[in-house]
């Protein structure tokens, strides 16, 4: 097994080992689930929408929770000289934290799949927009998983490291909010550069390679700034 | 020169403007165990970490195993095995799930290395612990873990940063004949500052003190090559020139140097310096009753370890390092 592997299988052992990944995934599902079923109840309508639209704010709390110690712990407790010292490239430590926090949030947003269920048996089932709204889910969750992995590498504080990926990531949130102040010829750069644009895009069945492009180079962009963060201890 | 396992030249550190390691060059040979002595700070811990590929030196060279630190450091990392100081390992994994974790990450064969961590927990003490969290055993037992993950895959080098901090006496007597033994074929590093820890388990003492490299030698060698073999002799002079009782002196079998010293009114002293472990006590007696000297004093200033590390790691550093090369 690739060391990269072994090390998520153990990332993700200390998540459910702990009462992090119980509580980031209950308080997620109880999150989510008041808002589809109030709406459900309260507006008598069957509906995915309202539980993608808040997934992008969502995640910006919930995947640094997740992400906050991957580094930063290993820093401040030493384990990291050890994990090092054994034969693994910085890179190959760098996706298996990230792996490891991906199962994570893939595990949350599987027991959300419970309200597509829901919808589907009270109703016809758009399946083009929630199918993709769920891919959606999964690239711009890479993404912020990505973000707060590199921001962990950064520091040897966790609470640091939380802080440093929500302002990242809010930021790329904010740019979507900004165009409509900025010059036409800005507009279209910071739109695409906006985290949750192209979930927007996605979410709507079409998937454009554009959005699936953005995610992917997020994600590569924040692995390779960590891997050099960690790297940087041996820089001459 | 095939056996030479690791192979350090002119290694030096920093650490922003402050200078860790000092050009620092040594040798260590298949089958020897080093002790790497010195106090605190005295850059023990980052040779260590530059040998193990955790840092990268500021300048020089290390290659171990006859692969180079910084540009083969995987090569590197497959060879060695690492106790880190302080012993850091994931306190919320069961010692047995911790091995099962290194061996997997080291490649090791998934049919063979249940066995090989029996065998090394074993081997190690760890059998009654073998299911507890690593997070809730003493010291003790978090250095023996560290030691096993450090051997699980029977490394040909192993280095280890105070391998016998934290226990008790009993486990440091084990510990350390574990280590002698391993000695025997593999190479050893470790690091102390205990110095009968390095009496009991070294073949070689390197002694680093400020980042310099300041002694390298056998136990005995370090102890002769310091005030180990040296005698105080005081003669009433009774007329006769130091000159000639000095070179009397110098000429006794066993004596590596003599010197004059200042003395008293009607009296000569010299230092003398015995090659090796030999002891001088008879022949001086023998040379003054021969020759007639009334001998006033017949010192011989023991010394221990102890006073060759305070020597070297306190006083001013005049003494050269005795590897001077590799300059670049």
């Amino acid at each position: 097994m690739s060391p990269a592997l072994v090390i998520s299988r153990r990332e993700i052992r200390t998540y459910f080992n702990s009462p992090v990944a119980y509580i980031v995934v209950t308080v997620f599902t109880i999150l989510t689930g008041y808002l589809f079923f109030t709406q459900l109840f309260l507006e008598k309508q069957a509906d995915l929408r309202p539980f993608f639209n808040i997934m992008p704010l969502l995640f910006m709390f919930m995947v640094p929770a997740i992400t906050m110690r991957l580094l930063a712990d290993e820093k401040a407790s030493g384990t990291l000289e050890l994990l090092i010292t054994l034969p693994v490239r910085d890179w190959e430590v760098v996706v298996g934290k990230f792996l490891a926090a991906m199962a994570l949030v893939c595990t949350a947003l599987g027991l959300t799949l419970i309200f597509a269920i829901t919808v589907r048996s009270l109703g016809p089932l758009d399946r083009g927009p929630a199918i993709g709204g769920y891919l959606g889910l999964v690239l711009m969750g890479g993404a912020y998983v990505a973000i707060g992995v590199m921001a962990s590498s950064f520091t040897r504080n966790s609470i640091v490291s939380f802080i440093v990926a929500f302002a990242i990531s809010f930021g790329l949130y904010l740019l979507g909010r900004l165009t409509q102040f900025l010059p036409q010829a800005w507009q279209g750069l910071v739109a695409f550069l906006s985290i949750d644009g192209h979930f927007e895009n996605i979410g709507r069945g079409v998937i454009d390679t554009r959005d699936v492009i953005y995610y992917f180079s997020m994600i590569g962009v924040s692995l390779l700034v960590a891997t050099l963060s960690l790297e940087s201890r041996r820089w001459r | 020169m095939s056996d030479v396992m690791i192979e350090v030249d002119g290694l030096t550190k920093d650490y922003g403007s402050t200078r860790a390691v000092d050009q620092v060059s040594f040798q260590v040979r298949k089958g020897e165990v080093l002790g790497f002595l010195g106090p605190n700070g005295a850059g023990k811990s980052t040779t260590m970490k530059i040998l193990t590929c955790f840092l990268s030196p500021t300048e020089g060279r290390a290659k171990v195993a006859g692969f180079d630190v910084f540009d083969q450091s995987l090569e590197v990392r497959r060879r060695i095995g690492y106790l880190p100081e302080d012993t850091p390992i994931y306190r919320d994994m069961t010692v047995v799930e911790f091995l099962e974790f290194a061996a997997d990450m080291r490649g090791m064969d998934p049919a063979s290395s249940p066995g090989r961590i029996k065998e090394i927990g074993v081997r190690c003490g760890l059998a009654d612990v073998a299911g507890k969290l690593v997070g809730e055993l003493s010291k003790g037992y978090r250095q023996r873990v560290g030691l096993a993950q450090a051997m699980l895959h029977d490394p040909d080098i192993l280095i280890l940063d105070e391998p016998t901090s934290g226990l008790d006496p009993n486990q440091i007597v084990e510990i350390r004949s574990l280590i002698k033994e391993i000695g025997r074929e593999k190479t050893v590093i470790l690091s102390t500052h205990i110095l009968p820890e390095v009496q009991a388990t070294c073949s070689r003492i390197l002694i680093i003190s400020g980042g310099k490299l300041v002694a390298d030698g056998t136990p005995e060698a370090l102890r002769a090559r310091e005030r180990g073999g040296r005698y105080r002799v005081v003669v009433e002079s009774n007329g006769v020139a130091k000159e000639a009782i000095r070179d009397r002196l110098a000429g006794l079998a066993g004596v590596a140097r003599c010197e004059i010293l200042a003395a008293e009114e009607g009296a000569h002293a010299f230092a003398l310096d015995a090659a090796a472990a030999n002891d001088l006590r008879k022949p001086i007696f023998r040379a003054a009753v021969d020759n007639r000297w009334t001998l006033l004093e017949l010192l011989r200033e023991s010394a221990s370890l102890e006073d060759v590390f305070r020597n070297l790691t306190t006083g001013d550093p005049t003494i050269e390092p005795s590897v001077e090369k590799g300059k670049s």
